[in-house]
C-alpha cells in the first residue's frame, strides 16, 4: 500500500483525495460512469449513488479502508455480487462501497476436517465446486447461488432450498476473522463444529453490514449426499398441495427440500426454460429426499405412498440425475421466468407457520385480487418460507407503490400469524419499516445498542434494518443488469 | 452462600433481576461451576418458570420456559415422534432447558444436524435493566433482527437471564443401532473417526469411549437400511453390532458422565480432528485423566483425577490451541487459549449496563 503523500504547508487534501492515497489507481473509482454499476442490487426499486467505489485485493486494505473509514466518519457499504433482494447492499448517500469481489480465494480446504476457509468474495457455487473433488458440498444453496458471495450470504444469513434438513448460512460458520466498525480485528471459531463461550459467529451472521466486515470465514462441508429421490406432483388447488406437505411431515419423513410453485409461477417456468408439468395443476409440489441409497430406498417408499394418497394429477418421479437437474432447473428459473410475464416485480420472503400455509395462500389471493396485483407464489414449503412475487408495471404511474402496500400487507399478515417479515432476504432496506411490527420498542432498542457497540459511530451500512433512518427517495428503475440477462434470480 | 430468589412468573423474574445490584440465573446445578461466583451474587432459581407453552408437532417447533427439566421435553417430543438431534446432556440428571442453552452444552447427536446453537430459533430474556423482550422467532426459518439466540449460547447467563426459549426439532429416526468398531491406537480412531466422517454411510454419532480407543458408531434410519449399510461398514471397520440393551447403557454413561470421576474437574473442550490424537496423548499424560471424544472429534469432556491438575491440563490446551469450560470442580472457569476482544465488553455494556451479572472473565473483572 502506498504511503499518504505529504502535502505542502497550508494545504489540505479533500477527503477523497486521502482516500484515493490509499488506494492504488485503478482500484479507486469516483467517475460517474464507472460509479454507475454499484447504485443499485437486487431490490432494484431503490438506487444511490456513492462518492467513491473502492476495491481492495487483501484483508489489509480491507482493515485500512475501514480504520480510514472510521477516522474520517465517512459511511460505508460492503459488497460483494450486489444480489441482495432486501436493498442490503444499496449504497449511502455520501459514503462509500468497498467491493470484495477481489478478495476471491479459497485459502484452504480440508477435506479431512471437511472445511473450507474462505475470503468474503468467494462465490458461493465455487465453494461446492472446489470441494466436490473430495466428495463434498456447501450446503446453503442461494438460487443465485452462482454469483452471490459467501461475504454477502454471512451478513445476511441467507438460506435456499435445503433448509428445513440442514439450516441456513448461519449453521455452516464455524468460524470468523472480522473488521468491525471500531477498526478492531477480531477473530471468532475455528476448524472445530463445537465452540466454548459465547456464540460470536452466531451473532455476527446476520448483522446485515451493521457490524463490520468478515474478512476471513471458516466453513463446515458435508458429504455430498449418495442418493436422491426427487417427485414432482401436480395438483388441482394449492390447498391439496399443501395438504400433500401436511402428510409427508406428519409422516416422520425429512425430505432434503418441500417446494410448492403456483399456476403462474409454472406458467412462467413453462415459458423460460420450456418446463414440463401435468396439465390442468393449479400448484406443482416437490419433494426431495436424500441419503445413502439405502435409506432412500426405503423412505423413498413410503414418500410414494403418501403422495398417491394425496390424490394428485399426477406424480413424475425423477428417475435419473437429468431429469432430477430438470425439475430443478424449472423450479429455480421461477423467478426470473416471472420477468418474462410482467416488467417488474417485488419478491417477498415472508414465513408463515406450516400449517396455516394453506390459508396464508388464500389471503394473499383474495389481497392481489382486491388491489387488482397478479401475484405468483414460489415457495419452501418445508419452512412455511413465502415468495409470493408481486407483479407490476412500473411505467404506470403509482404502480410500485400500489405494490409495495401489497408486499406491506402480506408481511404483516405473516406477523400477526406468528411468522416472520423474512425468512432468508434480511431486513435491509426493503423491510425496515416492518421491524417494528416484529418486535417491540425494548426490543429494537436492544439491537441499536448491540449495532453501537460493534459500530458507535454508525457508519456501517447505515439506513439499513433499522425503522425511520434517513432514507433514499424510492425511484423505480427496472430489472437488475444481471436479471436481465438470466445470470441472477430472486428468491 | 448466596441468597436465592425463585420467580414463578416472567414478570416476577424481571423484578428480580431488578431487585439486586448482582444476580445470576441458576438452573438445576448440574453444572455448578458455571454458577461458582462471589457470595454476594443473589442467585435466580428458573425452578418455578417450567413448562411447555407451545408445541405443534406440525410446526417441528416447541416453546418451553427455561427452568423445564429436558427430560419433560424429551418425553414430550418422544411422545410425538420427534426430539433434539444434538442429545442434550445430563437430561436423567435433572439439567433444565435455560442451562443447557446457557452452558451451550451439546452431545454426541450434535455430529449429525448441528449442535444446540443450530436448533434454537428465539428466546425471551431478562436483559441487565429488567426488561423482558424477546429475539429470533418461533418460526424454523427466521433472518430479522440479529441472532441474539445464538449468543445465548454458552454465554454462562453473564449477558441476560433466559425466561423462554423456542427450539427447532427433527422427527425421530425410526431405528438406531450402534456400532462397536476396533481400533488398535488412538491413531488408528482418530483416522476411522475422520474416514467414517466423510463416508457416504451418514453416521448419527462418532465418539471414542473413555476407556479405551474403541469406536462407538451409532446409525439411524429404516431398520432394513441400517442392516445393510452395517454390512459394509464392517467389511471396512472390523466390529460389533451392540445389542440394544448394552447401546442404551453406554449412550447414557457419556450423556450423564458416568464415566468421569465424580468430584474433581470436568470440562468440555471445543476441538478439531487435526489436534485429537494430541489431545488424547496429553490427558493420558495427566495421572487418572479420562477423555471422552466426541461428534467425529469435534467436542471432547475431559474429567481431571484431582483437582490440582486443572493446572496442568489449563497449559496443555494453551499449547494446543485448544479452549475448554470447567463445568463442574475447582478448576478456572475457562481454560486454555482465550482472549478477550474488546467487544466482548461493549456488548457487555450493551446488554447490561449495570454489571448485574457476573463478568464473562472473573480474573480480568470483565
Amino acid at each position: 500500500m502506498r504511503q499518504p503523500l505529504i502535502p505542502p504547508m497550508g494545504f489540505k487534501y479533500t477527503l477523497l483525495q486521502r482516500l484515493a492515497a490509499i488506494m492504488p489507481p485503478g482500484r479507486f473509482l469516483e467517475r460517474p460512469e464507472h460509479l454507475a454499476a454499484y447504485e443499485s442490487d437486487g431490490l432494484t426499486a431503490f438506487r444511490a449513488r456513492p462518492i467513491a467505489v473502492v476495491i481492495p485485493e487483501t484483508a489489509e486494505e480491507v482493515i485500512a479502508l475501514v480504520r480510514f473509514c472510521r477516522a474520517e466518519r465517512l459511511p460505508f457499504v460492503a459488497r460483494g455480487s450486489g444480489t441482495s433482494l432486501s436493498g442490503g447492499s444499496l449504497p449511502v448517500p455520501g459514503g462509500i462501497v468497498i467491493a470484495l469481489n477481489r478478495l476471491n480465494r479459497i485459502l484452504k480446504l480440508d477435506p479431512a476436517q471437511r472445511l473450507a476457509v474462505v475470503q468474503p468474495g468467494v462465490v458461493n457455487l465455487d465453494v461446492t465446486q472446489a470441494a466436490a473433488a473430495y466428495g463434498l458440498h456447501y450446503s446453503p444453496d442461494p438460487s443465485s447461488q452462482s454469483i452471490c458471495t459467501i461475504g454477502g450470504n454471512v451478513a445476511f444469513n441467507s438460506g435456499g432450498a435445503h433448509c428445513l434438513k440442514y439450516g441456513m448460512t448461519s449453521n455452516h460458520v464455524l468460524g470468523i476473522q472480522a473488521v468491525l466498525a471500531t477498526g478492531e480485528v477480531v477473530e471468532w471459531g475455528g476448524p472445530s463444529r463445537e465452540t466454548v463461550g459465547p456464540d460470536w459467529c452466531g451473532l455476527f451472521t446476520g448483522n446485515e453490514g451493521l457490524f463490520g466486515i468478515a474478512l476471513e470465514i471458516t466453513l463446515q462441508l458435508l458429504p455430498r449426499a449418495e442418493c436422491f429421490h426427487t417427485v414432482l406432483a401436480g395438483y388441482r388447488t394449492l390447498e391439496q398441495a399443501g395438504d400433500a406437505v401436511s402428510a409427508v411431515i406428519a409422516s416422520g419423513l425429512l425430505p432434503g427440500a418441500i417446494e410448492i410453485m403456483d399456476a403462474l409461477a409454472l406458467e412462467a417456468a413453462v415459458a423460460a426454460v420450456h418446463a414440463e408439468y401435468p396439465p390442468g395443476c393449479e400448484a406443482v409440489l416437490i419433494v426431495e429426499l436424500e441419503g445413502p441409497r439405502e435409506v432412500v430406498a426405503a423412505d423413498r417408499e413410503r414418500l410414494d405412498e403418501i403422495i398417491a394418497a394425496s390424490q394428485p394429477v399426477e406424480a413424475r418421479p425423477a428417475r435419473d440425475a437429468a431429469e432430477r437437474i430438470a425439475i430443478w432447473k424449472g423450479r429455480k428459473s421461477a423467478f426470473s421466468a416471472v420477468g418474462r410475464l410482467s416488467p417488474d416485480f417485488i419478491v417477498q420472503d415472508g414465513v408463515v407457520p406450516r400449517r396455516r400455509l394453506g390459508e396464508a395462500l388464500r389471503r394473499i389471493g383474495e389481497m392481489a385480487r382486491a388491489s387488482g396485483i397478479r401475484v405468483a407464489n414460489v415457495f419452501h414449503a418445508g419452512d412455511g418460507n413465502l415468495h409470493p412475487l408481486i407483479l407490476f408495471d412500473g411505467r404506470q404511474p403509482g404502480a410500485l407503490q400500489r405494490a409495495e402496500a401489497l408486499a406491506g400487507r402480506i408481511l404483516e399478515m405473516c406477523v400477526e400469524m406468528g411468522g416472520s417479515i423474512t425468512g432468508e432476504h434480511g431486513v435491509g432496506m426493503e423491510k425496515r419499516d416492518y421491524l417494528s411490527a416484529m418486535f417491540s420498542a425494548d426490543e429494537i432498542d436492544c439491537m441499536r445498542r448491540i449495532r453501537s457497540a460493534f459500530d458507535p459511530l454508525g457508519i456501517a451500512n447505515p439506513g439499513k434494518m433499522f425503522p425511520a433512518s434517513e432514507a433514499p427517495a424510492l425511484q423505480h428503475h427496472g430489472l437488475h443488469p444481471l436479471e436481465k440477462a438470466g445470470v441472477i434470480s430472486r428468491e | 452462600m448466596n441468597a436465592v430468589l425463585a420467580p414463578a412468573s416472567f414478570e416476577e423474574l424481571a423484578d428480580a433481576v431488578r431487585s439486586a445490584p448482582r444476580v445470576l440465573a441458576v438452573g438445576a446445578g448440574t453444572k455448578p461451576r458455571l454458577s461458582a461466583v462471589d457470595a454476594d451474587v443473589v442467585k435466580l432459581s428458573t425452578a418455578g418458570l417450567r413448562g411447555i407453552s407451545e408445541y405443534d408437532p406440525s410446526e417441528f417447533t416447541f416453546t418451553a420456559a427455561a427452568g423445564t427439566p429436558l427430560r419433560e421435553i424429551a418425553a414430550a417430543l418422544g411422545e410425538r415422534g420427534q426430539y433434539l438431534p444434538f442429545d442434550p446432556m445430563l437430561v436423567d440428571s435433572g439439567a433444565t432447558l435455560g442451562g443447557a442453552v446457557a452452558s451451550g452444552l451439546s452431545g454426541p447427536g450434535r455430529f449429525r444436524f448441528g449442535g444446540l446453537r443450530d436448533f434454537i430459533l428465539g428466546v425471551r430474556f431478562v436483559d441487565g435493566t429488567g426488561r423482558l423482550m424477546r429475539m429470533g422467532g418461533k418460526v424454523v426459518k427466521n433472518a430479522a433482527g440479529f441472532d441474539l439466540p445464538k449468543f445465548f449460547v454458552g454465554s454462562l447467563g453473564r449477558f441476560g437471564v433466559l425466561a423462554e426459549i423456542t427450539f427447532k426439532v427433527f422427527p425421530r429416526p425410526p431405528s438406531v443401532l450402534t456400532l462397536r468398531l476396533d481400533a488398535a491406537t488412538p491413531d488408528a480412531a482418530v483416522k476411522i473417526l475422520t474416514d467414517a466422517s466423510n463416508s457416504r454411510f451418514e453416521f448419527d454419532a462418532l465418539d471414542v469411549t473413555p476407556s479405551d480407543p474403541r469406536i462407538l458408531a451409532r446409525l439411524a434410519g429404516p431398520r432394513a437400511a441400517l442392516e445393510a449399510i452395517t454390512h459394509e461398514v464392517f467389511a471396512r471397520w472390523p466390529g460389533e453390532v451392540l445389542s440394544e440393551d448394552a447401546a442404551a447403557l453406554l449412550w447414557t454413561s457419556l450423556r450423564e458422565f458416568h464415566w468421569s470421576h465424580a468430584d474433581s474437574p470436568l470440562a468440555k473442550i471445543a476441538l478439531s480432528p487435526s489436534v485429537a490424537v494430541s489431545l488424547y496423548q496429553a490427558v493420558q499424560s495427566i495421572e487418572g485423566a479420562r477423555l471422552h471424544l466426541s461428534a467425529g472429534a469435534n467436542l471432547a469432556f475431559v474429567s481431571l483425577a484431582s483437582t490440582a491438575q486443572a493446572r496442568e491440563l489449563d497449559e496443555r490446551l494453551r499449547t494446543l490451541n485448544l479452549s475448554g469450560v470447567t463445568l463442574r470442580g475447582d478448576a478456572p472457569l475457562w481454560l486454555g487459549q482465550h482472549t478477550r476482544p474488546a467487544i466482548s465488553e461493549a456488548i457487555k455494556q450493551a446488554l447490561d449496563p449495570l454489571n448485574r451479572f457476573p463478568p464473562l472473565d472473573p480474573e480480568y473483572g470483565m
